[in-house]
């Protein structure tokens, strides 16, 4: 993180393997373009991502998160993602009230066959990061496990 | 003339007396007075005898529902972690819930802490609990060494002062915008039923916060948790919080640091608060035992707004009910996902 202007954010995003893993591998294959800033987790299911999974990243330096699950429905595991989809509508609602700024953690519903609406969540979430800047809030100095990936 | 609690007191040690003398109860949890002016500390009595130590006042702030599970493992009778349950019903446990107190029994029992059968809840309508920092407050520089009690009054005093003070300008703030002091559940009323109450804002505080920008907010969380020193009172005094491993414990990975780092402090609060979301009732224990005067209840106020607003549902009302977080309906409001996403915009 030198000056402004060569600055790359660093975005984690962690994907169900069902659905949003293989609309990234899909788009991939389709050669879509899409900024090269997002680091994958590959999890189980979009449920399986825990609010303090999120914070980890976020204080381990990332500068956004997003998570994405397979679309209310489609869950490999019947319902995964629904029980998921109120946890994380309640926990960007605490996120925001404490003062991180929207558009840091990020979530959307992305199926195997969204290849190119994944290249374009990757890009929104890119912009709207940037647009933020890096990452000051809960990260916790002289960390850089981050760099690492 | 004796006031209100003074009643309820000698009727909860009646109560006690007889249940423990029936053995119907090995033991009844409840409070006894604490050393301390203002005080007063939970307290099991196991023989009728004990019942004379049992008291009721406005400082019992703690929540008795956080010792109960303890309580009832401690009556079993001892065995390998593989040996068989006993033959026969397991002992039974009495203890005092006002609204908030029952409401986390409820939960405790939906969540499969507790045999409801192995409870007996003795009732009594909440009058509010008083704030012992609020008196401090009112005192700044002078030491009270006793405050006594009338129904609507408190009488403070100290070495060179004697005031009396209105009782619910001391009453604390989530007493204050409580709007179910009755219990939910209860096999034993003491004293007169409660009403439920009325209260057009009962979330103004966190709406207060809420009203600020995204960088005022941020400061706000910044300064009301700078103080803390991660003593974990407000874990260990909250009935929610019964995990075997906290997440604060964990080493590997580790979730949050244990030093007073911000970003430590900031993440244990935010996680603490999450995970009591549509669990808290709002009993202001984790805010009574803070050594800090921190005001953490807000995070869980904020949380318990959303799940009724979002989910509508409130912690521990409907004993049948599932809890918010461990069911989910077709149709829950998806705002918060990127439009974006193809598909999510026909969801919204």
């Amino acid at each position: 993180m030198t000056n402004q202007t060569s600055w790359e954010p660093k975005i984690i995003a962690f994907l169900c393997t069902w659905c949003s893993y293989a609309g990234a591998d899909l788009a991939g294959v389709s050669r879509f373009q899409y900024p090269p800033n997002i680091r994958i987790v590959k999890v189980p299911c979009s449920g399986r991502v825990s609010a303090n999974m999120i914070l980890s990243a976020l204080k381990s330096g990332a500068d956004g998160v997003l998570i994405s699950g397979c679309h209310p429905g489609d869950c490999h595991y019947i319902s995964g993602n629904y029980f998921a989809r109120r946890r994380f509508g309640l926990f960007s609602n605490l996120l925001d009230f404490v003062g991180i700024e929207p558009g840091r953690v990020n979530f959307s519903w992305i199926s195997a066959s969204e290849g190119e609406q994944f290249a374009e969540v990757v890009k929104t979430v890119t912009e709207r990061v940037k647009k933020l800047g890096p990452a000051t809030r809960l990260v916790k100095k002289q960390s850089v496990q981050v760099d690492r990936l | 003339m004796p006031t209100i609690n003074e009643t309820i007191t000698q009727e909860i040690r009646a109560k006690a007396k007889e249940l423990l003398e029936s053995k119907e109860v090995a033991a009844f949890l409840g409070f006894c007075q604490g050393s301390l002016p203002m005080t007063t500390r939970p307290f099991v009595a196991r023989s009728p005898e004990e019942a004379d130590k049992l008291v009721w006042n406005s400082f019992c702030v703690l929540n008795p529902a956080n010792y109960l599970p303890e309580l009832l493992k401690s009556l079993e009778p001892p065995r390998g972690p593989r040996d068989p349950a006993p033959e026969g019903p397991l002992p039974k446990a009495a203890l005092l819930a006002t609204g908030c107190w029952s409401r986390n029994i409820a939960i405790q029992i939906k969540e499969n802490q507790l045999d409801r059968d192995r409870v007996v809840i003795v009732g009594i309508a909440s009058r509010g609990m008083v704030d012992q920092r609020k008196i401090r407050a009112r005192f700044p520089d002078q030491e009270i060494l006793k405050v006594e009690e009338q129904d609507h009054k408190l009488k403070v005093s100290g070495q060179n002062f004697e005031e009396e003070i209105n009782r619910w300008d001391m009453v604390r703030g989530n007493c204050l915008t409580c709007l179910h002091p009755d219990p939910v559940m209860l096999d034993v009323r003491i004293g007169a039923a409660g009403q439920e109450r009325k209260n057009d804002t009962p979330f103004q505080q966190v709406d207060e916060i809420k009203n600020k920008s995204t960088d005022e907010r941020w400061q706000w969380f910044q300064d009301e948790f700078a103080s803390c020193i991660r003593c974990y009172a407000c874990r260990n005094a909250c009935p929610l919080c019964y995990c075997d491993t906290c997440f604060v414990d964990d080493s590997k990975p580790q979730w949050v640091g244990k030093s007073i780092d911000p970003v430590d402090t900031g993440l244990f609060h935010i996680l603490r608060a999450y995970h009591c979301a549509g669990r808290c009732t709002d009993c202001g224990a984790c805010e009574s035992v803070c050594p800090m005067d921190i005001n953490m209840r807000i995070l869980t106020k904020k949380l318990s707004m959303d799940v009724l607003a979002l989910y509508g549902s409130e912690a521990g009302m409907d004993p049948e009910a599932p809890l918010p977080l461990s069911t989910y309906k077709t149709d829950d409001p998806q705002d918060f996902i990127l439009s974006e996403s193809g598909a999510a915009k026909e969801g919204i």
